[in-house]
């Protein structure tokens, strides 16, 4: 700080008078500059104005009313609507805290794999070998499937009396009969199985980017140091993949946690509502049930909750750089 | 889980759709009638004001919507001065559009509903009363069965007028029962004869009533045993919910232990208890009407269709009723009133060409006709009129129905015992009814 206002106080005594132009120079241009920044920031601030932060506030104000649009009766209802998420003898409490804890297992089993094997993808194509183009589009390729394609596909695949999985399991003399879309444990098993053949491939295509930008260098010095392929892997691609690896890791925790279509279409919510989970019970209770209030005060505690593991997240990243 | 069931069906081509229907009425609201009644039109029998043109929303996405729109196209060819157009979306993404559609002045002049959600749109402000319309066209429950024509009733006013009628029924696979020494012509009528034959197909290795834990179909299975044990799944008012009376518990009982007896695989998937039917493996399904025009497309199936077996001490089958209703308007318009009354009495009146996309036609003298007789597998259907278990006309009853079918499926899937799984699911319905009598401040 010091030396900024010395420096400034020095140009101010004597300026020579070229270096005094191009300050003049340089002012209008700061002038000008001052708004620029704006311009260029302007056509996204009228998205996030319009699309983002416009719903926040609506939601806001909709989480202390009882809303429903249809009828002319929309009266405040202060706290109510958060309280009831809290009390248990409210009509959605139960459903409430199921559709957490179901999301919560979700997230918790699946964000590890969607992390491990697709670095392992990534690490495996990576490497030259013949084919290489087609192994990457084809463990891509199910990414592209939407989820009602592969909702279906899987729950028809998954029946335990008429699929072919458990067919093929008996086949080769397994168990036959395992209910893996309609009861505990399996039906977590499935859900988590689906949708890391659904989505690694995505992940993986951002490992194998930031794998690519590791400079070869790095790796030609390990190995005229001896480091085995191991240390290698721990001590030039890990921490290479860092900035990658925040990004993986803060994107999945937050696509798992909104986690919808499969457990809609593959379990049906069963056993029960147990893998029913909150994005899904808040579209229901707000499009379904028309309580649009108590759903964005349900969308409103579960924004907090993520924003707090986002937080926890960036900050276990932020400490390993310090 | 509604919302999968249309996929599902849409996505297996199982015909129909949830179900089709219905019929008639349009117009306009309430308001219009005084004016345009004898001006423009004497009660729906003609119209010969100016042309009009009226928009209809349905969703019958299955073979239904072709049969509709065939319709539609015949009446606006011998109806020079109407112009009816249709837009058809899925029942669920059309649940959710209408009323927002509408209060943007962007819905529809006549909209097609069930049943089960006349009295939530009502209370909601969507649709209008019909009183005057079904008056104009001196339709009474005389025409009607008194069970379909009753249900488009909420707080002593009419919004529906009803087309069909879609029940459950009982199909079995002749093939299958024969292969067991049964008469594929005699399907079970009773407890005893039902059980005795599951024993005969156990023996040939069938296992010959698959229960499904999901809302189709095991849910509208329980649905109709419950009622056929004399309970309720509502007090009168629809106040408190009452499927966890005794009988209801007994009902519940007798279906779970179809599989703990080995009369059912465990864990069935949903439509695995209509595919396997179709397959063979399965003799038995309680399955809606909508199915008969599927299995006619499967001409190596032997099946046939019968009335709900009587399980319990009264015979009783789940049904809905597909029904027109008139979207509130910002401004009224006394010819489009007058129109869509003559629309509604037309389709109404020709409801056996709908008969024939696998729906039972709400008007009686269409039902009563030997064309419609001459439908044999929807026309054998026609007798649980009398007895259909319609839902109760209670706004915001969705999310109940819901909590009921739930509960069934805990009990199915052996989670809990059917007595937890039904007083659980009593316990959270009590709770949400009292919060739609807060909402809806009925």
């Amino acid at each position: 700080m010091a030396d900024v206002i010395e420096v400034g106080a020095a140009r101010g005594d004597a300026p020579p008078p070229a270096a005094n132009a191009a300050r003049r120079r340089g002012a209008s241009a700061r002038r000008t500059g001052r708004a620029t920044p704006y311009l260029f920031l302007a056509p996204y601030l009228v998205l996030f104005g319009v699309f983002g932060l416009l719903p926040i506030i609506l939601g806001l104000w909709l989480s202390v009313h009882q809303w429903d649009f249809q009828l002319p009766n929309r009266p405040f209802v202060g706290l109510d609507n958060y309280k009831q998420l809290f009390s248990s003898d409210s009509a959605v409490y139960g459903d409430w805290w199921q559709s957490i804890r179901a999301t919560a297992i979700f997230t918790v089993l699946s964000v590890p794999l969607l992390v491990v094997v697709p670095l392992g993808l990534a690490l495996l194509l990576n490497r030259s070998f013949p084919g290489r183009t087609f192994f990457r589009a084809v463990y891509f390729a199910p990414y592209v499937l939407g989820v009602a394609v592969i909702g279906l596909l899987w729950r028809f695949l998954l029946d335990a009396n008429l699929g072919l999985v458990n067919r093929l399991l008996g086949v080769v003399g397994l168990p036959s009969d395992t209910p893996w879309v309609t009861n505990m444990p399996w039906a977590w098993i499935s859900l988590v199985g689906v949708t890391v053949w659904w989505t690694s491939g995505f992940n993986a295509v951002i490992y194998l980017a930031g794998l690519q930008d590791i400079s070869p260098e790095l790796y030609e010095a390990a190995r005229m140091d001896g480091a085995s392929a191991w240390q290698r892997f721990r001590n030039v691609t890990l921490p290479g993949l860092r900035p990658v690896l925040l990004f993986v890791i803060t994107t999945t925790v937050l696509a798992s946690a909104n986690m919808f279509g499969q457990s809609f279409l593959i379990t049906q919510g069963t056993p029960g509502t147990e893998t029913r989970t909150v994005v899904w019970f808040i579209v229901e209770e707000g499009l379904r049930n028309n309580n649009a209030g108590r759903a964005a005060a349900m969308s409103i505690v579960f924004a907090l909750l993520l924003a707090v593991v986002s937080i926890a997240n960036f900050r276990l990243f932020r400490y390993k750089e310090d | 889980m509604i919302q999968n069931d249309m996929s599902r069906r849409r996505l297996l081509g199982l015909g129909l759709g949830i179900g089709a229907a219905a019929s008639l009425t349009l117009a306009g609201c309430g308001g219009g009638d005084s004016t345009s009644g004898p001006a423009a039109g004497n009660g729906g029998k003609e119209y010969t004001g100016p042309k009009v043109d009226l928009k209809l929303w349905n969703g019958f996405t299955g073979g239904d919507g072709d049969i509709f729109k065939a319709l539609v196209n015949q009446f606006n060819t011998e109806h020079k001065n109407i112009a009816v157009s249709v837009a058809t979306y899925q029942w669920e993404d059309y649940y959710n559009k209408l009323p927002g559609a509408a209060s943007s002045g962007n819905g529809p002049d006549i909209a097609v509903m069930h049943m089960d959600q006349l009295a939530t749109f009502a209370a909601r402000g969507v649709i209008t009363e019909l009183d005057d319309v079904a008056k104009n066209l001196e339709l009474s429950e005389g025409d009607f069965a008194p069970t379909v024509w009753k249900g488009g009733i909420y707080n002593n006013k009419r919004y529906g007028i009803p087309l069909d009628m879609h029940p459950l029924g009982f199909y079995y696979n002749k093939s299958v029962m024969q292969k067991a020494g049964l008469d594929p012509n005699k399907p079970p009528t009773t407890k005893d004869e039902y059980t005795s034959a599951l024993v005969e197909l156990k023996k040939a290795g069938v296992q010959g009533f698959w229960v499904s834990p999901f809302q189709f179909t095991g849910g509208m299975t329980f649905y109709s045993l419950l009622n056929q044990w004399g309970a309720t799944l509502f007090d009168a008012e629809v106040a408190k919910a009452t499927f966890n009376s005794d009988p209801a518990i007994e009902a519940c009982t007798w279906l779970v232990d179809m599989i703990k007896q080995g009369y059912s695989p465990a864990n069935v998937g949903q439509d695995a208890d209509y595919l396997s039917f179709k397959s063979g493996k399965n003799a038995f399904t309680w399955n809606g009407i909508w199915q008969i025009n599927d299995l006619k497309k499967s001409p190596e199936v032997q099946w046939g269709v019968a009335p709900l077996p009587q399980i319990g001490s009264k015979p009783a089958a789940w049904a809905n009723s597909h029904n027109f209703t008139i979207v509130k308007q910002r401004a009224n318009d006394a010819n489009k009133v007058s129109g869509a009354k003559v629309f509604i009495n037309w389709l109404s009146q020709h409801s056996l060409d709908w008969a024939k996309g696998g729906q039972i036609p709400a008007r009686k003298e269409v039902r009563e006709g030997a064309e419609f007789k001459a439908l044999p597998e929807i026309s054998s259907l026609a007798p649980e009129l009398e007895y259909a278990a319609f839902p109760p006309a209670a706004p915001g009853l969705g999310e109940v129905m819901t909590t009921f079918y739930n509960s069934f499926n805990e009990a199915a899937l052996g989670k809990k015992t059917p007595k937890q799984a039904l007083d659980d699911g009593v316990a959270k319905a009590n709770r949400q009814l009292e919060d739609n009598r807060k909402k809806y401040g009925s």
